[in-house]
């Protein structure tokens, strides 16, 4: 695996020891998810200790240990998208796609994530599309929702 | 834009802009907050480049912060006329451009028309708009977050300049205490008090923090102030470094608002470049400067110890207060915490006096900072209600006047919904009844319903609501969310989630209730942190006003509500189905049948009781049956 953005990351940040989350935040967009040589790099750059590094990547419910779909479809559970169906419209997803939050498509192309919430509570439910934000969605639109990204 | 060297000179700066600002000057103000983002805002935006361009035109155009009013996205508005135009799309651009600004004709199809179809031209007289106060959000809607000539044009750290200039740190604290500033983040304490005691501690450096960390699912004004108004946290930031004697300060952010980080980002640079941050600021011998840390998704990392974990680099969880963070926070030094919304007040009660605070609100805060809720305080009102988005509203309004006045009253009401409850204060928060709806809502009010003000968030619920699975809800949620450390909140969660998931089955026995009860007294005295200790707040008062709701589904199989699945069953009416076909097409699991132009069935082997059905059914055919009747 090629580790060199990991090195131009942590160079980033000045080897700065209180700035693991960010390093791995940055780490998680470059690669799509944590890899595991990635995060014995950091600990090594950092020269702390690997358990330090990974309390941070499993601690935090962004991060993804297991390497990512192409598009990350992600299901808004916020207060206000649940009391408009989000439950519903993540199993109608989960229906659709094959497989449970968390996971992805056997073809790499999809993976299903929730969020805690947003911020776009006005427009519940609410799904991202690799970041992109469509809302008031019912369960009937799922389908169509998709096939765009197919 | 060239450094500035005094305070004068900045006052100097501010009259230029302000001079240079035509307050009559038609401007086209198009809202760029996520919400209207989400419904195509930028391509509106782009449209209205590319046409004026093209018609080589004169007129301004502006991408504003949120308006507030998300549910009607993408919104325009003309000034100054202050025309609101709501859900514009590219292909209304010429035409509002033609007709509106080329004639002065304002388009109707365009206006807001309320459920008893009246329209409305202005935006001031919109009733969402109509009855809001707006001291924080004062300036979205009229500046371009990311240039500081339209905040300094507006009068923007004015303030700072004020307070450089004439008012000495220990008169800022007072002034602070003494306008009543409760911490808008949920606490609601008081930010002078706070501030007096991190001044007072011994330690250097002091810190600050902006907790920018919104978590409360549901709420979202702080990422609107940050997206709308950038400076204005930042030059509340800056006064009450002065005040405190801070030399460093720091925004914990939300890693899921990437457009609030871009905006402060770019804020912090344009405040850097003109002397307002960094050393001996406007040539004063007063010198601080801002760093953003971005969160990981954790909620716990909202609470003040857990933050400052984060922050120093350590996984996020909360530590004791044997001392206040104000004596021994980020790294054991004094450290003033307050979230976006504090911040952004600061500079208004700087500019404009304690007396006009203090006139706004609740109670009397004259000898006692407790005493009352003073200023405004944003709220987001969403979930089943018309006009959802967010409303400053005075400390003291009912909360009938947020969900029925601004809010337009129930979503759906002519399928014959009705209000139930609304639920404040986030996940720590509770279930508010309807014979409460015209209590004047304050800190201490919604303390004394069992609930909370929290950030903000207001949920509105309405029979289509079921109770105890919105309790479920939030202790699952609070169960995720929990970091473990603490005994109480990590095992008491998990067995409330075991028990209201057997509940919502239909699997309840009576003692459940009395064990429920049984344990959240347990883990409002014994947890470690304020998430734990207000943990059981969601399931005390839903048992509290609701408790009819949970001894029908232990009694009955029933659920009110009709939303837990183990407990409906739907069925299509003979009465209004016109045999449309609609819901048998969009059925994922082909669970219905029937012939054009007549009575379709549901198979119940078939049905996953997702309600398609029921949301695409134009004929409210569609019936969910629970209890006896099931």
């Amino acid at each position: 695996m090629d580790l060199a953005k990991v090195d131009q990351i942590v160079e980033k940040y000045g080897f700065d020891k209180n700035a693991v989350l960010a390093i791995l935040q940055d780490i998680q967009v470059a690669y799509n998810y944590l890899p595991r040589e990635a995060i014995n790099k950091v600990s090594e750059l950092l020269s702390l200790p690997l358990g330090q590094i990974s309390s941070q990547a499993t601690f935090f419910s962004s991060f993804s240990l297991t390497p990512r779909g192409e598009h990350i479809v992600t299901v808004c559970m916020g207060t206000a998208c649940h009391v408009r169906g989000a439950p519903r419209v993540l199993s109608e997803l989960e229906r659709e796609l094959k497989i449970d939050d968390g996971e992805t498509t056997a073809d790499g192309k999809f993976t299903i994530e929730t969020v805690n919430c947003v911020g776009a509570c006005a427009l519940g439910p609410l799904v991202m599309v690799n970041g992109n934000y469509h809302g008031n969605i019912d369960t009937a639109e799922v389908s169509t929702l998709l096939s765009a990204y197919r | 834009m060239e450094r500035i060297s005094s305070p004068n000179a900045l006052l100097d700066v501010i009259k230029k802009h302000q001079d240079a600002r035509d307050p009559d000057k038609v401007r086209i103000s198009v809202c760029q907050g996520t919400g209207c983002i989400a419904s195509g805002a930028n391509s509106v935006m782009a449209s209205f480049e590319s046409t004026l361009l093209e018609k080589n035109s004169s007129v301004e155009l502006l991408g504003t912060g949120c308006h507030g009013f998300c549910e009607r996205g993408p919104l325009v508005v003309i000034q100054p006329e202050g025309t609101l135009y709501q859900r514009v799309k590219p292909e209304n651009v010429n035409e509002i451009l033609d007709k509106t600004i080329g004639n002065g004709e304002v388009i109707t199809k365009l206006l807001y028309r309320d459920e008893a179809k009246n329209t409305y031209e202005k935006e001031q007289d919109v009733p969402f708009y109509k009855h809001q106060e707006r001291i924080v959000f004062a300036m979205n809607g009229h500046i371009d977050p990311s240039r500081i000539e339209d905040y300094l044009a507006m009068g923007g750290y004015g303030a700072l300049a004020k307070v450089l200039l004439n008012i000495e740190p220990e008169q800022v604290i007072h002034m602070v205490t003494k306008s009543g500033l409760r911490g808008r983040g949920g606490g609601g304490f008081p930010a002078g008090v706070k501030w007096k005691s991190c001044r007072d501690a011994e330690g250097s450096p002091k810190y600050i923090i902006c907790n920018a960390d919104e978590g409360d699912p549901g709420a979202f004004m702080d990422r609107s102030i940050m997206e709308g108004n950038p400076h204005s946290v930042i030059e509340g930031m800056i006064i009450g470094a002065y005040a405190i004697g801070a030399t460093k300060g720091y925004v914990y952010i939300r890693n899921e608002y990437p457009l609030a980080l871009l905006r402060l980002e770019n804020a912090l640079e344009q405040a850097r470049e003109l002397g307002l941050l960094g050393d001996n600021i406007l040539g004063t011998d007063c010198s601080f400067d801002i760093t953003i840390n971005r969160g990981g998704g954790a909620f716990v990392c909202g609470e003040s110890t857990a933050l400052m974990m984060s922050i120093e680099g350590k996984v996020g969880r909360p530590r004791v207060k044997w001392q206040h963070t104000a004596k021994k926070g980020l790294w054991g030094n004094p450290t003033n915490i307050n979230n976006v919304e504090t911040w952004a007040n600061i500079p208004p009660i700087m500019d404009r006096g304690v007396d006009w605070f203090t006139s706004i609100g609740t109670g009397d805060v004259s000898n006692n900072p407790w005493g009352g809720s003073k200023g405004t305080k944003i709220f987001s009102l969403v979930g089943k209600v018309n006009n959802t988005g967010l409303v400053e509203v005075p400390m003291g309004i009912s909360i009938r006047s947020i969900v029925f006045d601004m809010g337009g009253g129930i979503k759906n009401s002519q399928k014959g919904r009705t209000f139930k409850a609304v639920q404040t204060g986030g996940p720590s928060g509770g279930c508010i009844p309807e014979q409460y709806l015209d209590n004047p809502i304050d800190f201490d009010e919604l303390t004394r319903l069992g609930s909370m003000m929290g950030s903000g968030g207001m949920i509105v619920m309405d029979d289509r609501t079921c109770m105890v699975e919105v309790a479920r809800y939030f202790v699952d949620f609070l169960k995720e969310e929990s970091c473990g450390k603490c005994t109480p909140c990590r095992e008491g969660l998990r067995a409330m989630s075991e028990i209201l998931g057997r509940i919502v089955k239909g699997q309840g026995r009576h003692e459940d209730l009395v064990v429920l009860e049984d344990l959240a007294s347990t883990m409002s005295v014994a947890s470690f942190c304020n998430l734990g200790l207000t943990a059981a707040n969601p399931v005390l008062s839903t048992l509290k006003y609701f408790r009819q709701e949970y001894l029908d589904h232990i009694d009955k199989g029933e659920c009110a509500g009709r939303q837990c699945q183990d407990l409906i069953k739907y069925t299509i009416s003979e009465e209004n189905c016109t045999g449309c076909t609609l819901c048998a097409r969009k059925c994922p699991t082909k669970a219905i049948s029937g012939e054009k132009k007549s009575l379709h069935v549901i198979d119940q082997e078939l049905c996953v009781r997702c309600g398609v059905c029921d949301d695409v059914c134009n004929f409210n055919a569609v019936t969910i049956l629970s209890g006896p009747e099931r």
